[in-house]
């Protein structure tokens, strides 16, 4: 095949597009640099030669056209919220409102730098107040810190304030109870935070007993680290009478929140002895996820373990705002500065225009939709766990298995479908798992069709399962070999080293 | 009806009928497994909702008046060009969740697999993760990960890498598990003790951390050090704030850094008033599997067709639960998103050109105050965009009569080394006019010259 001809592809407007490396010609820059107003100095003159780089090999040289076609036809391979519905479970893929966008990226806000003298720095900081006391109201709890980056590091936060604390009180507590059903993460919070994690069973009905908890807690335990509504979509209905146990035996409970939009003005976590809730600004209060970031994850905690919150703390005294810097019970920083303020904003926007009302009713629908879709599915995928859920369900491949078709085929087919796949294979406690969290903002009609769709997809996999095991089909790449990147990783583009040359192995 | 609906597109038909069909009469039903005692009762204190437009007037009320600004310290005011917003405004980006179902994400993989690349000749290093929260939180990531080489407890930390940065490492370590050490800066010129640096060095260290372009700006002669470090079966690190330095200065990787951890902001991203910023984390082939952060690779599909994945997710936590390298997931892919294509439009020769005009700049300012009678320069390192100045006389008073020209003079040193009393940590990028470098010069001359 000559050049020309590679370059001609019927692909349509699933354009091919090389790596930006490959793209361009010797002598072409895409962007236009301030003016240069002194004079260029010559760097050999200032610093020793052997500091000074050598060459920039390898970098893109396009012109600015040429850059903005190739993200733009990235994009295209991309499916997000605003694509359609992104039933993602435990992830809340709701809409994230433009107008937050906006205000996000208001000047005064965009180009304001971190050590900008306080005086100067009132209105984000007021900001920053206010929106930890909403989410201390919302969550029921005494104090807020917005400066964890994600909902893990959120999580590691509130673990390094109980060790803080326990160090405090002089007492030597080394394990973490986590349940089965827990998200990955809490185990290596746990064990970042220099905890042993003890795994404990939830019980025939996907919840947490207090009769096992009250078994496996004793004085080597620190805390319980409990997801309410768990990642069955099951809200842990004898979490009251656990927390008391835990802290009867000196214990704390830590609630990862990253499922708080099951609850949002019907119960506050602080209300059932919850001590430490970190929450996911990226989930329930609607900032969008960026494809892996950036997120937030404030922590709320109860008043005990206030002193231990990281610094700086925002406080406020009659008008002015400030940031207290001296803690002498501190854990310290997470990270450099304050916290993703360019997120906190986009929270707070969100907070301020649904109001105590609003949120409510997000959570009101959030379950009703998850309801709806599980009552509608039930009869043709297998629900473990058949009781009312939250704000998500958990269903499994079991009725599927005889066709020889899996969650993972399921899911690949809804592709085809113009959906988003669920959640699969999580929960772990559920063999092929299908996690399904529709989010509040998706309309009846939408959910009818995605049940609809399911519905038929289950139809597929009895009368021509092929259509399954071969999706998804209409899309820029089919299934790709996963095995194959990993145990020959490729993580950076090689210029002697063509895509040709990939084979899979035998 | 009230305007938070819009977001919410049930009608009150649709919502009986759902009701319904789930076979409930009210919705206060759907959370009957709630025990009664713990059900709320009362609505949640929050502010009324806010109109869209009254949202934006709010909010717009509270921004700060613009101010010439000469304050860096691991946050940095560059250029941004139109296209970053632009781009990255397509919702197709940012309002994807991470890439787990590759066929319907290859934008976002492909984009990541770029970054990885450009990460990793601009640090000169073999391998890129996909991005880490900030350059504190990566340094301190790599910090745990030398010592999951290593099983070694001591830590050597110059005090002249970023307080800030320092502080997180600090957190992020157990007391019980880890000792950390910090090397002392040469007071004369600015640069990390390198002979305490090698009379603490012992087989006991897991990692030797340095920062360069250092806190003060001034640039680490990182030669010959990786070698000694080796020796004591020790990794070293190097951290920076400043992306930029690196289209003047070698990398480094050049150096024989083991890991290369720092911030990205200076690469298309906002200040935003601290973050989200962007965490870059490279390092050598041999330790991939230790590395923190999500990682994407080339593969093919099906047909033989290039396609990019997640890929050797079995260090991670979702897979490798308590034993995983991190519990990091959710990382800062749309700022990745940002630092790719501000390289891709900037090019070598760009990145070069700008990172010139941010050394040449900083001179120039750094050349004028030299020559006002009570200022002085104490440390001799040559610098690149940043420099500290002493200032005879009280560093908070000549500031605050700057800002009254409203002008940010620099950030005083102080608050994070008590032995630098009034002393100023001066940035200078290519966002900083003559005029303002120039008036900046004249105004502090003048200001001390009256207090004096």
């Amino acid at each position: 095949m000559d050049d020309s001809m590679r370059r001609i592809e019927d692909t349509g407007l699933i354009q091919n597009e090389p790596l930006i490396f490959e793209k361009g010609k010797k002598g072409r820059r895409g962007c236009s640099l301030p003016e240069w107003e002194v004079d260029e100095v010559n760097p050999g003159a200032l610093i020793p030669s052997h500091l000074l780089r050598k060459e920039l090999e390898g970098f893109p040289q396009l012109s600015e056209v040429e850059v903005v076609r190739h993200f733009t036809r990235l994009s295209q391979w991309n499916y997000g919220v605003d694509s359609g519905l992104y039933p993602l479970g435990s992830c809340t893929m709701k809409y994230n409102p433009k107008v937050n966008e906006e205000v996000a990226r208001l000047p005064g806000f965009s180009k304001l730098h971190p050590y900008t003298p306080e005086e100067l720095c009132q209105g984000i900081l007021k900001v920053m107040f206010e929106l930890e006391t909403f989410l201390a109201e919302i969550t029921g709890m005494d104090r807020v810190t917005l400066q964890p980056a994600a909902g893990a590091q959120g999580e590691l936060t509130g673990l390094m304030m109980i060790r803080a604390c326990l160090r405090d009180r002089g007492e030597k507590r080394t394990k973490v109870l986590v349940p089965d059903t827990a998200h990955g993460t809490n185990c290596s919070s746990s064990t970042l935070a220099s905890f042993q994690m003890v795994g404990i069973k939830s019980n025939e009905r996907g919840i947490l007993s207090a009769k096992q908890v009250e078994e496996q807690m004793n004085e080597e335990v620190a805390a319980l680290m409990v997801t309410n509504p768990n990642t069955l979509g099951l809200f842990e209905e004898e979490l009251g009478e656990i927390s008391e146990i835990v802290h009867q035996r000196g214990g704390f409970v830590y609630c990862d929140g990253a499922n708080l939009n099951a609850l949002m003005g019907i119960v506050k976590l602080g209300d059932l002895g919850v001590d430490v809730v970190q929450l996911n600004l990226h989930k329930t209060f609607s900032t969008p996820h960026g494809g892996g970031g950036p997120g937030a994850g404030p922590v709320a905690v109860k008043r005990d373990l206030a002193p231990f919150l990281p610094i700086p703390i925002i406080e406020r005294e009659g008008e002015r705002y400030r940031l207290n810097w001296d803690s002498p019970k501190t854990i310290g920083k997470m990270k450099a500065f304050y916290g993703n303020v360019g997120v906190v904003l986009k929270a707070y926007a969100y907070i301020l225009s649904m109001g105590g009302e609003g949120l409510k009713r997000v959570s009101e629908l959030a379950v009703l939709n998850a309801n709806y879709l599980m009552k509608k599915l039930k009869d043709y995928y297998y629900l473990p766990y058949d009781r009312p859920c939250m704000h998500e369900c958990v269903f499994t491949d079991r009725y599927q298995e005889r066709y020889h078709v899996t969650t993972l085929d399921i899911a690949k087919r809804l592709i085809d479908y113009g959906f988003h796949p669920p959640t699969i294979y999580f929960p772990l406690v559920v063999k092929g798992a299908l996690m399904i969290e529709p989010a509040e903002t998706e309309s009846k009609e939408e959910l009818d069709r995605f049940i609809e769709t399911m519905i038929l997809i289950a139809k597929e996999a009895e009368e021509n399962p092929d259509l399954l095991l071969q999706a998804p089909q209409r899309v820029k790449v089919r299934r790709l070999d996963e095995v194959l990147a990993a145990r020959k990783p490729r993580l950076k583009w090689n210029p002697d080293d063509r895509v040709e040359n990939i084979k899979p192995e035998c | 009806m009230k305007d938070f609906y819009r977001y919410l597109p049930h009608t009150p038909e649709e919502v009986q009928e759902m009701l319904q069909e789930i076979g409930l009469e009210r919705m206060e039903d759907l959370f009957r497994m709630i025990p009664q005692k713990y059900r709320l009762t009362t609505p949640l204190n929050l502010p009324p909702p806010l109109s869209e437009i009254n949202l934006i007037r709010s909010l717009e009320s509270l921004q700060p008046p613009p101010y010439t600004s000469f304050l860096g310290g691991g946050a940095y005011h560059h250029f941004i060009p139109s296209i970053v917003f632009h781009l990255t405004s397509r919702s197709e980006f940012y309002t994807a969740y991470t890439p787990y179902q590759p066929e319907i994400s290859q934008g976002t993989l492909q984009a990541i697999f770029e970054f990885q690349t450009l990460m990793c000749q601009l640090t000169g290093m073999e391998v890129s993760n996909a991005s880490m929260y900030d350059g504190a939180s990566s340094l301190a990531e790599a910090v745990l990960m030398a010592y999951r080489i290593t099983k070694k407890r001591k830590i050597l930390l110059s005090e002249a890498v970023n307080p800030e940065y320092r502080k997180v490492i600090q957190t992020y370590i157990d007391p019980e598990q880890h000792e950390l050490i910090l090397i002392p800066y040469l007071k004369e010129e600015g640069r990390t003790d390198l002979r305490s640096l090698f009379h603490l060095l012992d087989h006991e260290v897991s990692a030797v951390v340095l920062q360069s372009p250092n806190f003060f700006g001034v640039i680490e002669d990182l030669s010959g050090i990786s070698e000694r470090v080796h020796r004591e079966g020790a990794l070293m690190i190097v951290g920076f704030s400043e992306a930029l330095a690196y289209g003047v200065l070698q990398p480094p990787g050049a150096f024989g850094a083991d890991i290369v951890a720092g911030e990205g902001q200076s690469l298309g991203i906002p200040l935003s008033y601290g973050g989200p910023y962007l965490g870059i984390f490279t390092t050598r082939e041999k330790f991939i599997r230790n590395m923190p952060g999500r990682l994407v690779g080339e593969t093919i599909d099906l047909e033989g067709r290039r396609g990019f994945v997640l890929t050797l997710a079995t260090r991670e936590q979702h897979i490798r639960r308590e034993r995983a390298t991190s519990n990091i997931c959710t990382n800062e892919g749309l700022c990745a998103l940002m630092a790719t294509i501000f390289l891709s439009c900037l090019g070598g020769e760009g990145l070069r050109e700008l990172s010139l005009m941010n050394l040449s700049k900083a001179e120039y300012a750094k050349r004028l105050a030299s020559e006002s009678r009570n200022c002085r320069i104490p440390f001799s390192s040559p610098t690149f965009n940043e420099f500290v100045l002493e200032l005879e006389g009280d560093v908070e008073g000549v500031l605050e009569k700057l800002r009254m020209e409203r002008i940010l003079g620099g950030l005083p040193l102080a608050r994070f080394y008590p032995e630098l009393k009034n002393h100023l940590l001066v940035t200078v990028t290519e966002m900083n006019r003559i005029e303002e470098i120039e008036k900046w010069a004249e105004l502090l001359g003048k200001v001390i010259g009256q207090r004096g």
